[in-house]
């Protein structure tokens, strides 16, 4: 659970007491809420990506991840690199098809609940590499979450995409990865 | 100093009539040999104590689907460093029967950029130690580089606009 | 599993140890596979694949027009995207047959030197990440990020720049490019000594670098090896001396070598090439700031067919529509012609072989890409050596897998 801070610089009664805190039900030494939104709240802010960069964004990944961006702020600063355990799969740079079986390996080996991110045009859709020998989208082969356009996304792109995957993160139902719609998705992938 | 000239005029002392087609686009001296003698022609641009091409720039292809029995083209682009002058030789293939000899045993640089060219063009390099695919997948079966392959990728769907699509 | 692992006849008697590195492996900095034979630690044999990324690039500039090809280059060596597009540029106007005026090959030697820079400090300082000094790369990346600012200022962005057109550049550089540059000039050289400082002379560096990966020259300009790879095993081959392009006569700098094409000579040979370049960027500025009057002013070659006109002419001015509309469909013409040129990349001779039938776009472009050449000669620099050194040889040869596979 987040450390209670207090900010009331400027006295106001009505201030939350967590900064950045789920809803829930609070008083004098305790806080009350359900176990879904704790759970998203210490997911969404203890990612840890996967950097599948292939070409020119992985460029640009490192220019996030270093000093000037920092993608570190937002507790994704442990960038691992071995998909049993890693949580979101950020998909950097073109597919070609002779790579789209190692992607799809990549993905099958990472534990739910896991989130993938398509970052830069390529990766979306293709891009300019509309060649015989370019995977047009990774969601071809694997179902994405977040979309990042550009060719490449500048880093503050690349932040307010892992911020969406935030979001998506914190307000996940804990069933939905056992829910119908969710098997059905994956059946669609031929993923069981 | 060695010059286009020179490089002519031993080339056709060595190999008279076998050495055709010189021009000299954009400075560049360009020549053309029969395939059979490819090897030649390099190992002798290579021994030469006065020409001394030395250095292997690039090897490709090109594909002339209109020209009968030279429809595709060998690229080599050789370089002199000691006097720092580069050549461009060619010898032209057909395409049912595109057998060239490698030239892996002279350059070894030679061996990705002959598998490069096999992977795009065909051209089935004679002797060469692993002339399989380099870029494509192994499961390819046809060469795409040739012009009559198309570019695109055929199974996109969104792409069928009218004015602006294919 | 079964189905899976298909064991070759006897080996489970075997004494060696295939490793599979790659295409996803962390410490290959691209994608690109090596099938490793390993007797313990040592390396027996080394098989490597490509075409991970193969995008097809030749093929797709056989349908574009020429402008329409410089997007391209800039995805082939993405770590120093603008010399790639002027070496498209200036093989355009080889071929086209067009003079640029001098302040702009000057403007020119300004931002390639910048991309050779951030080229060079990539490939050193991931060599340090290899070698587990983690802190000069986080160092570094952030004095890139002053380049990256020059480049954005010009162009417009910052890492795929296509930056310039062919004759010259889209706009002229603004005061504030200029401002930026001289903030990178007075900051930089500071920041690469004290990252020199970390790795020259330390114990741990040299150790793990000195000897390891070597080639001869012999050996290396067999293999077709070019750039920073081939002068640190001794060869001064420099495509900037031996064929100037872009007004590269005009100016002094020393092409650095090394004696025994390992590790180390190659991450000195680019230390000393960033103070070349720092020095070449000093005169070029100097050179551009001597121009008075009108000749200040100028940004570009005057060649409507090819150059833009400025927007406010295209709405108010019949002949410079018409030019637009030409050039922006696509509608002109390349004279016939076949045409070879090359630049000093940032890892090599990077060539553009260029063949035009006189219709809307190239009958065949071929990039001749120096990592593809250079990266064959990997089993040889790493047999018999231990697995750790062929890591550090692979960062240090600096391989671009999006140049290597075309």
């Amino acid at each position: 659970m987040p450390r209670p801070v207090r900010y009331n610089l400027s006295g106001e009664n009505n201030m939350k007491l967590v900064k950045e805190g789920p809803e829930g039900l609070e008083g004098e030494g305790y806080f009350a809420t359900s176990l879904d939104k704790v759970v998203g709240l210490a997911r969404k802010n203890s990612i840890w990506p996967l950097p599948f960069a292939t070409s020119c964004c992985g460029i640009e990944f490192m220019a996030t991840m270093g000093a000037h961006y920092d993608l570190a702020r937002f507790g994704s600063e442990r960038v691992g690199f071995s998909p049993r355990q890693c949580d979101l799969l950020m998909v950097m740079g073109t597919i070609a098809k002779k790579m789209g079986p190692v992607v799809k390996q990549v993905y099958l080996q990472m534990a739910e609940p896991r989130w993938v991110l398509a970052m830069g045009a390529c990766a979306c859709s293709g891009g300019i590499f509309d060649s015989y020998s370019v995977l047009q989208g990774i969601d071809q082969i694997i179902p994405v979450d977040v979309y990042i356009p550009g060719c490449p996304p500048r880093p503050e792109a690349v932040i307010d995409g892992i911020m969406k995957i935030q979001d998506l993160v914190g307000n996940e139902s804990l069933r939905r990865r056992n829910g119908e719609r969710y098997k059905e998705l994956m059946a669609s992938y031929g993923i069981q | 100093m060695l010059s286009n000239d020179t490089i002519k005029a031993r080339l056709i002392d060595k190999f008279g009539e076998a050495v055709t087609n010189f021009a000299e686009p954009y400075g560049m001296l360009t020549f053309e040999a029969p395939k059979d003698m490819n090897l030649k022609v390099i190992q002798f641009l290579f021994d030469d104590p006065e020409l001394r091409f030395r250095f292997l720039t690039d090897l490709q292809a090109v594909h002339y689907p209109h020209e009968k029995e030279r429809e595709l083209a060998v690229v080599y682009h050789l370089h002199n460093l000691t006097d720092n002058i580069r050549i461009r030789f060619k010898v032209f293939t057909g395409i049912t029967n595109p057998d060239v000899f490698t030239a892996t045993k002279i350059f070894e640089a030679a061996n990705w950029m002959e598998r490069e060219t096999y992977d795009f063009y065909g051209v089935n390099f004679v002797g060469h130690p692993n002339l399989k695919r380099i870029l494509n997948v192994d499961e390819m079966d046809y060469f795409p580089m040739r012009k009559e392959y198309p570019l695109e990728e055929q199974t996109r769907v969104d792409k069928d606009d009218e004015m602006f699509g294919r | 599993m079964s189905d899976h692992i298909n064991l070759p006849e006897g080996s489970i008697g075997k004494h060696t140890t295939t490793l599979n590195l790659g295409p996803t492996h962390p410490a290959t900095h691209g994608v690109f596979q090596n099938i490793l034979e390993l007797d313990g630690e040592r390396i027996v044999s080394a098989e490597q694949t490509v075409g991970y990324i193969h995008r097809a690039f030749e093929k797709i500039a056989e349908r574009r027009p020429l402008y329409q090809i410089t997007p391209l280059t800039d995805r082939l060596n993405y770590c120093s995207a603008p010399i790639n597009n002027m070496g498209w540029h200036l093989t355009c106007e080889k071929l086209l047959g067009i003079q640029t005026p001098k302040r702009v090959d000057y403007l020119r030697i300004i931002i390639m030197e910048l991309a050779r820079i951030s080229d060079h400090l990539i490939c050193n300082s991931i060599v340090g990440v290899d070698t587990g000094a983690y802190t000069g790369f986080l160092y570094v990346m952030q004095y890139r990020e002053l380049i990256y600012e020059i480049y954005e200022e010009v162009c417009g962005s910052r890492l795929t720049t296509n930056i310039g057109r062919i004759g010259g550049f889209e706009r002229n550089f603004t005061p504030k490019a200029f401002e930026r540059l001289e903030k990178f000039l007075r900051e930089y050289p500071e920041v690469l000594k004290e990252f020199n400082n970390m790795f020259r002379r330390n114990r741990i560096f040299m150790e793990r670098t000195i000897g390891v990966g070597p080639i001869s020259a012999e050996r290396a300009l067999n293999y077709g090896f070019t750039g920073p790879n081939l002068r640190a095993a001794g060869v001064d081959y420099d495509v900037r001396v031996h064929s100037p392009y872009s007004s590269y006569q005009d100016f002094q700098f020393t092409v650095p070598v090394g004696s025994t094409g390992d590790c180390y000579d190659r991450f000195l040979v680019r230390d000393q090439e960033m103070w070349q370049s720092i020095s070449l960027i000093e005169q070029a500025y100097r050179k551009v700031q001597e121009f008075k009057g009108s000749e200040s002013e100028v940004y570009h070659a005057d060649v409507p067919e090819y150059y833009l006109p400025p927007k406010q002419d295209v709405y108010t001015k019949m002949e410079a529509l018409i030019w637009h509309f030409k050039i922006v469909m696509g509608e002109i013409d390349i004279p016939p012609g076949e045409v070879w040129m090359s630049v000093e990349g940032g890892n090599g001779e990077l060539g553009f072989y260029l063949i035009s039938d006189g219709g809307r776009s190239p009958y065949r472009l071929h990039f001749r890409r120096p990592c593809f050449v250079y990266y064959q000669a990997f089993e040889e620099l790493v047999k018999g050596s231990m697995l750790s050194d062929a890591i550090i040889t692979m960062s240090s040869l600096n391989l671009i897998a999006g140049e290597m596979d075309g």
